[in-house]
């Protein structure tokens, strides 16, 4: 059941990996790009895209989301997730193993690759755990959970506060070239804290979580990678020492690869002035400081990655006191419009060099299809207006959640249209 | 009375959001209501008719009956919710028990809880008067403001006064509210205690922070002696509560060695031998049963002004004239 060719006419086609950046049209056919050309012949059976006006690029990648199924669906399922993401311009994604069950076997690697696949949205890829039940004592069967569909491992949620086991994980993971991602947090420095430590934390009388209990993991990961010569793919980056300790190690030739979250790029812990637990996530929103220098980490390709960390939570466990409510903040419908709105038309990157960090690099830290519409490539496209604008708002999400601290925020830039193996699997309805 | 043109607005929830006006009100129609506890029957009509739920989800004895004589002298209905062995305790959350209160048409709460934040939570749902009795590490106002009409009594003033809190900053609403209701009053305010017990950027905040408690007794003119929780041992925050009396302890000598007589405040409950040694206590420097004795004079005054009283108006309010 091959889908119908589809052209893509007059769209600004930006794809970093060609350099390309002009009006031309797109052909997909048969799953895959045919070509790219200017004024492009459509065959008999083509559906036509009109384009002008939009930018056209490889699809957009998100390799960190939580879809809580199996075990929370009242927040997410996978496939509220998976739509969720395409309606944000997302064609892959990968699923965090943090569920109950946490997904440490076959079985379970199995389960989420087939529910993503039914959802018949965007793509969905399973992470595995490091740890059986993440509990950071024994390795999950790695290559068995490769093999069932695990495109890298971690126990996000749960670092790995074993150094040894770190180490363990970075070697035996190497044969099959999958990343090992680490969710940077010593937990014996942020003990139980809440948000970033501080004047703010001060202020409110919250505890806080040290820029040093995320530094500390981010220095240990490196040097554990740099040892055992593994890749290590560096979570949701948050102060200004772990960008510095990541682009010395990159310089040193370390195999790292580095997320930078559009929350963290874009607030600071003041956001969580009010007690407004829509601004508490982990790792914590930090100061004016450390937000300048995740900002340079995306400029200058240290955090090569963009990644949502996309955590969504019912809207009554939210509505509690502020160290009771859960960590985290859904991200997949606001991601591309927060970094065309702030970074793009901020100036800290181009176009550009958004596309490569949210479409590329993640496909390479991940070894995905995708991030590219070179002719033969999987015909995952991601169509958008960047001047659009609109105001956000939660009810009008696709994701079953609406926790999110940018309810009210004007952006500007709005996904139009999705495309999956050359399958529109989305698109706006204005 | 109309809890809208209430001086303090809806709720008192911190001394941060209070101007320095406001707080000069409280304290002086806590002036008015202060004889009303000496008196043979104590009992005004101030607040006849008004329901108010104290809702206490952590331990407290000495504030919480403050508060229940504040309100039963001015003649309001009382009734008190613990955590344990209510439906706190069966899981319910803090907007259903909330809810459930103001569905019984209540006039205000006075809450304590163990999560900072708490109080502006709740204040936030529900249409009725909240006061704040302590919220987790957050704010205690009434605590500062009775601290800080004790410290007027005795000094004549707040402005320009040196007040150094010590001990255990980090855990303390008592210090956050006396930082910042000391700060707007024109007193300058500092802190002591062990580093692992201080909150970082307290220098941002305007605070002054003395490494050794020689030094802060120098330079105060009184000092605020919070308790030390047996728990900070526990967690190594202090090494052991022997070692903290030696480093940190407020003791005759460590006061006789000050050159100008200095006031000694402790919220309660102390640890006599820990953080203020019982020479000190019961010693001519102590105001501390002063404190308390101020306290219900505050929180009858908070009452009153987030019923919709005026400072102007208190002393007739207490014979029942206006409303």
């Amino acid at each position: 059941m091959s889908a119908r060719p589809i052209l893509i006419r007059g769209g600004r086609v930006v794809d970093p990996g060609q350099k390309l950046d002009r009006v031309l049209d797109l052909l997909l056919a048969e799953g895959n790009v045919v070509e790219t050309g200017a004024k492009l012949a459509a065959p008999d059976d083509a559906e036509v895209i009109e384009a002008d006006g939009l930018v056209v690029c490889p699809g957009l990648i998100d390799v960190h989301v939580h879809l809580r199924e199996p075990g929370a669906e009242r927040k997410e399922t996978i496939a509220s997730g998976a739509r969720a993401a395409a309606a944000g311009g997302f064609t892959s994604i990968c699923a965090m193993p943090n569920t109950d069950p946490v997904i440490d076997s076959p079985a379970t690697v199995g389960f989420v690759a087939a529910a993503g696949a039914r959802a018949q949205a965007c793509r969905v890829y399973p992470v595995g755990a490091i740890s059986i039940g993440q509990k950071g004592e024994r390795l999950s069967e790695i290559g068995e959970l490769v093999d069932a569909g695990a495109v890298a491992i971690t126990d996000d949620g749960n670092p790995v506060m074993d150094s040894g086991l770190m180490r363990l994980a970075l070697e035996y993971a190497q044969a099959f070239d999958i990343p090992v991602a680490d969710h940077p947090e010593d937990l014996t420095l942020s003990r139980n804290g809440v948000m970033n430590e501080g004047v703010v934390s001060s202020r409110l009388g919250l505890k806080g979580k040290p820029n040093a209990s995320e530094d500390v993991h981010i220095v240990r990961d490196l040097m554990l990678a740099e040892h055992t010569g593994g890749r290590i793919h560096l979570q949701h980056v948050s102060t200004a020492g772990g960008v510095d300790a990541i682009r010395r190690a990159k310089e040193r030739g370390v195999r790292v690869t580095a997320e930078a979250t559009p929350h963290h790029l874009v607030l600071t812990d003041e956001a969580c002035e009010g007690y407004r637990t829509d601004a508490k996530m982990n790792p914590p929103l930090r100061t004016r400081a450390d937000r300048e220098a995740v900002r340079e980490g995306l400029r200058d390709g240290t955090l090569d990655t963009l990644a949502t960390d996309h955590a969504p939570h019912h809207y009554d466990e939210k509505e509690q006191a502020f160290d009771d409510a859960p960590f985290g903040i859904v991200g997949l419908e606001t991601s591309l419009a927060l970094v065309l709105t702030h970074m793009v038309g901020g100036g800290v990157i181009d176009l550009s060099t958004m596309i490569e960090r949210m479409s590329c690099a993640p496909a390479r830290a991940f070894n995905l299809p995708g991030g590219t519409l070179a002719p033969k490539s999987v015909a995952d496209v991601t169509l958008f207006d960047p001047e659009a604008e609109w105001t956000v708002d939660p009810k009008a999400f696709v994701s079953k959640s609406g926790n999110t601290p940018f309810a009210g925020h004007t952006l500007r830039g709005m996904p139009r249209v999705t495309i999956v193996g050359g399958r529109v699997v989305w698109r706006s309805e204005d | 009375m109309n809890r809208s043109v209430s001086s303090l607005g809806k709720d008192l929830i911190g001394l941060e959001y209070l101007s320095a006006d406001q707080l000069r009100g409280i304290l002086d129609t806590a002036e008015p209501f202060k004889e009303i506890s000496e008196r043979r029957i104590k009992k005004v009509p101030v607040l006849r008719g008004k329901t108010i739920v104290n809702l206490f989800m952590e331990p407290s004895t000495r504030t919480r009956i403050s508060f229940e004589f504040a309100e039963k002298r001015l003649s309001a209905d009382t009734v008190n919710i613990a955590s344990t062995g209510s439906s706190v305790q069966k899981g319910e959350t803090l907007v259903d028990t909330a809810r459930n209160l103001e569905a019984m048409r209540i006039d205000m709460v006075v809450i304590r809880h163990w999560a900072s934040g708490a109080a502006r939570f709740l204040a936030e749902r529900i249409p009725s008067n909240v006061v704040n009795a302590g919220d987790g590490a957050h704010e205690h106002p009434t605590q500062a403001l009775l601290d800080i009409l004790t410290l007027r009594d005795h000094l004549g003033k707040i402005e320009g006064l040196k007040v150094c809190i010590v001990g255990d900053i980090l855990h303390s609403r008592v210090a956050r509210s006396n930082i910042f209701g000391l700060l707007k009053l024109g007193a300058e305010v500092g802190v002591c205690g062990p580093k692992t017990l201080l909150p970082p950027a307290l220098e941002e905040m305007g605070v002054r922070v003395f490494r050794r408690v020689e030094e802060a007794i120098e330079w105060s003119d009184a000092l605020n002696v919070l308790r030390l929780q047996i728990e900070r041992m526990q967690s190594s925050y202090v090494p052991s509560l022997r070692e903290y009396n030696r480093v940190y302890g407020i003791s005759s000598a460590r006061l006789a060695a000050a050159k100008r007589d200095i006031l000694v405040l402790h919220p309660g409950p102390m640890n006599r031998g820990v953080e203020i040694d019982s020479d000190v206590a019961d010693g001519p420097h102590s105001v501390i049963l002063k404190q308390v004795t101020n306290g219900v004079a505050v929180r009858m005054a908070v009452l009153y002004l987030l019923a919709g009283g005026v400072p102007e108006s208190a002393e007739a309010a207490k014979h029942g004239e206006g409303s």
